[in-house]
C-alpha cells in the first residue's frame, strides 16, 4: 500500500488542516487580544466544517507515513461523527464561556488540538501513533477540564483527571511494551500476524489485558470509571459535553480498531475457549451496564447523572463490540451516532438551566419546567425517553442493534442483562420526566439562547425521526464496519 | 566484550553510577540526593561515550544535567518536603502496601520470563543494529527522527505545544497596575512630550 509522499499527504489533508488551523488561530488569538474569543471560536468552527466537507467528499483509502495512519471508510465515518459533535460543542459553549468567565481564545485552540489528537486516534495504525495521539488528546482535555481556574471544583477535577489519566497511560504503555517485546512489532497488522500464528503466551496475554484496561479507562467503562462522575461534575459544562460526545467517539473507534484488527486475529485460531479480549470485553460490558444503572439512582446532580448514564451506554456499545462480527461493529457505529445525538441534546439542555442565580445543576431545580418552558421540556423528554430506550425513538434502535448483534454471536445472557439494566436505568430518566411535568414549578429559567435552541431542535428531531434517518445511516455504517475487517 | 583500558573505565563508571544511584535513594538530605543524581547522569554519559554514542552522551549532559536536574533542585527548594514526619508517620503506614505491590510485580515478571521463550524473542528484532563505522551516530539518529519517524516527531512537538498552552492558560495572570518596560515607548519619547520648560520668576519659587 506504499504510495508516494504527495498522495499520502493528500490522504491526511483534514488532519494537516486542523493542525495548521490550530497554530494559526493561536497566533491570531495572541495578536488581536481584546475580543479574540468570539472570533477565534467562529474561525475554529469554520476550520472544523471545512474538515468535515473534505472528509465527506474524499473517498480515497490508504495508509500514511508507513502504517502510522489508516484512512478507510471506518475512520472517515468516525471522524465525521466526532467533528460534527465537536462543532456542536463549540456552538453551545459560547454563552456559557462568557457567563463563567473562561472566554479565553485558548479554549477553542485547545479544543482544536484535542480534536486533532482524536482524528489521529481514530486512524492510528500502529502502537506509536496510538500512544502519541492519545496523549495529544488527553493533555488537551486535562487543560480544558481545569480551564475555569478560579473555580475550585474545576481545578480539582482537572487534577484528578490528570493523575488518573497518566496512571492509565502508564498501564497502556506497559501493555504496549509487553506486546512489542513478545511480537517484535508495533504495527497493528504485524502484531495481528504474530498473534494469529502462535499460541498466546502469558506475557502477551498480560499485554492485551493492560492495553484493554488503558483503553477502557478512556471510555470510562467499569472498573475504570471512578474518575467519570467527579470529572463530569467538576469541569465546565461545555467541556463535559465534549468529553461525553467527541472524546467517547474517538476512544470507542480506537478500541474497536485495536480489538478487531489486532486482537481479533486470535479468533481465527481454532480453540475451545473464548479469546482473552472477548472475556474481558464481556465482563467490562456487564459491569458497566449494571453499575451505571444502579449508581445513577442516587444522583441528584444532573451532570453526575449524565456521567453514570454514559457509563451504562458505554456498556451497551461494548456489548456490540464483544460480538466481534461485522454486525457487531456496525451496531457500535450506529449506537455511537445515536448516543452523540442524545448526549448533545441533554448537554444543550443542561447549559440552558440558567436562572437568576446563575447555572444550576440540581435535578430538583427542574421541577414543573413544563409550565415555564414547554419547548425545553418537550425536547428533553424526547432525549430522556430515548436514553431510556423507549421504542420508536433513536435510543431504542441503538440498543436493538447492539443487543441483536450479541444474540447473533450467541451471547444471549449478555443481551438479557442489557435489557434488565435498561429497565433499571429507566427509573432515573423517568424520575426526571416526572419532575419536569408534574411537580410544582420553581424559579423560571432565563430565555434559551438561539445557539442552544438550534442544537436542541436538531438533536430532538434526529431522535424523534430516527426511523427515517436510520435507513441511510445503516448501509453507511455497514460499509464502515466492513472496512475494519478488510485490513485482516 | 570489553578488554584493557576500556574495561577498566567501564567498571569504574558503572561502579560509581551504581553507588551514586543507591545514594540517591537512601540519603536523608533531598538536596544531596539530587546532587548524586547528577553524578549518576555524568557516569551514564561516560558509559555512552565508551559505547561510541557520543551524541547521546552530550545530549544526556545537556538535557538531564542542564535542565532536568536544575528543575529538580527548584522543586525541592520550593516544596520544602517535611522528611521527618514523612519517615516517622507515613512510611510505616504505606511501606507494607508498597512492598506488597513491588513483590507482586516482581513475581509477575518472573512468571512471564519463565513461561515464555526468551531466546525466540531476541530473533523478533525488527531492525539489526547498523555498523557504527559506516554511519555516525548523529546522522543515524537524524535519519530516524526526521525521515522515518518525522510524523511521530511532529506529533510529539504538538503534544509539547499543548502542554505549554495548558500551563500558560492555567497559571498566567495578567496583573493590572504593574509597570512594565516598553522599549518602543521609551524610544519614541521626544523632548517635547517629556520635558516641560517653565520660566520661574526670581524670589517666587514654583
Amino acid at each position: 500500500m506504499q504510495t508516494d509522499l504527495i498522495t499520502q499527504l493528500i490522504l491526511c489533508v483534514p488532519e494537516i488542516m486542523i493542525a495548521t488551523g490550530a497554530l494559526a488561530l493561536l497566533l491570531t488569538g495572541v495578536f488581536i487580544r481584546g475580543y479574540s474569543y468570539t472570533i477565534v471560536t467562529w474561525l475554529a468552527i469554520a476550520v472544523l466544517v471545512a474538515a468535515v466537507v473534505l472528509l465527506a467528499t474524499s473517498p480515497c483509502d490508504g495508509t500514511v507515513f508507513g502504517d502510522a495512519l489508516i484512512i478507510d471508510a471506518f475512520s472517515r465515518f468516525s471522524k465525521i461523527l466526532m467533528l460534527v459533535s465537536t462543532i456542536a460543542v463549540l456552538v453551545i459553549s459560547m454563552s456559557c464561556a462568557r457567563a463563567e468567565k473562561f472566554d479565553k481564545f485558548e479554549f477553542p485552540v485547545l479544543i482544536l488540538l484535542a480534536t486533532l489528537g482524536m482524528m489521529l486516534m481514530i486512524s492510528a495504525g500502529n502502537m506509536l501513533s496510538l500512544y502519541l495521539s492519545l496523549e495529544l488528546q488527553s493533555l488537551a482535555l486535562y487543560a480544558l477540564t481545569a480551564i475555569n481556574r478560579d473555580n475550585l471544583r474545576s481545578t480539582e477535577a482537572g487534577l484528578k483527571y490528570f493523575i488518573l489519566g497518566s496512571l492509565s497511560s502508564g498501564l497502556l504503555l506497559y501493555g504496549i511494551s509487553l506486546l512489542y517485546g513478545y511480537t517484535g512489532y508495533i504495527g497493528f497488522a504485524e502484531i495481528a500476524d504474530v498473534i494469529a500464528k502462535q499460541r498466546i503466551q502469558p506475557g502477551l496475554m498480560f499485554g492485551i489485558v493492560f492495553v484493554i484496561a488503558g483503553l477502557a479507562f478512556k471510555i470510562s467503562a467499569v472498573p475504570f470509571h471512578m474518575w467519570t462522575p467527579d470529572v463530569y461534575e467538576g469541569s465546565p459544562t461545555p467541556v463535559t459535553a465534549f468529553f461525553a460526545s467527541a472524546a467517547k467517539v474517538a476512544a470507542v473507534a480506537l478500541m474497536s480498531r485495536v480489538i478487531i484488527s489486532v486482537f481479533g486475529a486470535s479468533v481465527t485460531v481454532v480453540s475451545d475457549s473464548m479469546p482473552v479480549w472477548q472475556k474481558m470485553i464481556i465482563f467490562i460490558a456487564l459491569a458497566s451496564m449494571m453499575l451505571g444503572a444502579f449508581a445513577g439512582i442516587g444522583q441528584h446532580n444532573i451532570k453526575r447523572l449524565m456521567a453514570y448514564s454514559s457509563i451504562t451506554h458505554m456498556g451497551y456499545v461494548l456489548v456490540g463490540l464483544a460480538a466481534g462480527t461485522v454486525t457487531g461493529i456496525q451496531s457500535v457505529i450506529i449506537y455511537m451516532v445515536i448516543y452523540v445525538a442524545m448526549t448533545l441534546g441533554c448537554f444543550a439542555f443542561i447549559l440552558a438551566m440558567n436562572n437568576h442565580d446563575g447555572y444550576v445543576e440540581n435535578i430538583y431545580d427542574l421541577a414543573g419546567l413544563i409550565r415555564n418552558n414547554p419547548f425545553m421540556t418537550i425536547i428533553m423528554t424526547i432525549c430522556l425517553f430515548s436514553l431510556a430506550g423507549v421504542p420508536m425513538l433513536a435510543g431504542f434502535f441503538g440498543k436493538w442493534h447492539t443487543l441483536g448483534a450479541a444474540v447473533g454471536a450467541g451471547f444471549v445472557p449478555l443481551a438479557v442483562v442489557g435489557i434488565l439494566s435498561s429497565v433499571i436505568a429507566a427509573f432515573y430518566y423517568i424520575r426526571l420526566i416526572r419532575l419536569m411535568w408534574f411537580d410544582e414549578p420553581k424559579a423560571p429559567f432565563r430565555d434559551v439562547p438561539i445557539d442552544l435552541c438550534l442544537v436542541l431542535i436538531l438533536s430532538g428531531s434526529f431522535i424523534l425521526f430516527y426511523i427515517f434517518f436510520g435507513i441511510w445511516i445503516s448501509p453507511w455504517a455497514e460499509q464502515a464496519a466492513q472496512s475494519l475487517f478488510l485490513m485482516l | 566484550m570489553l578488554s584493557g583500558l576500556a574495561a577498566v573505565f567501564f567498571y569504574l563508571f558503572s561502579f560509581v553510577m551504581i553507588v551514586s544511584a543507591t545514594t540517591v535513594v537512601v540519603t536523608r538530605n533531598t538536596f544531596h540526593s539530587v546532587l548524586f543524581l547528577i553524578l549518576s547522569f555524568f557516569n551514564a554519559a561516560a558509559l555512552f561515550l565508551l559505547a561510541g554514542a557520543e551524541f547521546l552522551a552530550i545530549v544526556l549532559l545537556v538535557i538531564y544535567v542542564g535542565a532536568v536536574a536544575v528543575l529538580f533542585l527548584f522543586v525541592i527548594m520550593m516544596l520544602d518536603v517535611d522528611l521527618i514526619t514523612l519517615r516517622r508517620y507515613r512510611m510505616p503506614r504505606y511501606a507494607p502496601v508498597g512492598i506488597l505491590a513491588g513483590i507482586v510485580l516482581l513475581m509477575e515478571l518472573i512468571v512471564v520470563f519463565i513461561s515464555s521463550n526468551v531466546v525466540q524473542m531476541a530473533n523478533n528484532l525488527a531492525y539489526p543494529t547498523p555498523d557504527i563505522a559506516m554511519r555516525s551516530n548523529t546522522q543515524a539518529l537524524g535519519d530516524i527522527l526526521y525521515t522515518d519517524y518525522v510524523f511521530y516527531f511532529e506529533i510529539a512537538g504538538l503534544v509539547l505545544l499543548v502542554a505549554m498552552i495548558g500551563a500558560i492558560t492555567l497559571t498566567l495572570r495578567h496583573k493590572t497596575g504593574v509597570r512594565r518596560q516598553s522599549i518602543a515607548e521609551q524610544v519614541a519619547r521626544m523632548p517635547k512630550t517629556s520635558i516641560e520648560i517653565r520660566k520661574i520668576e526670581s524670589n517666587k519659587g514654583l
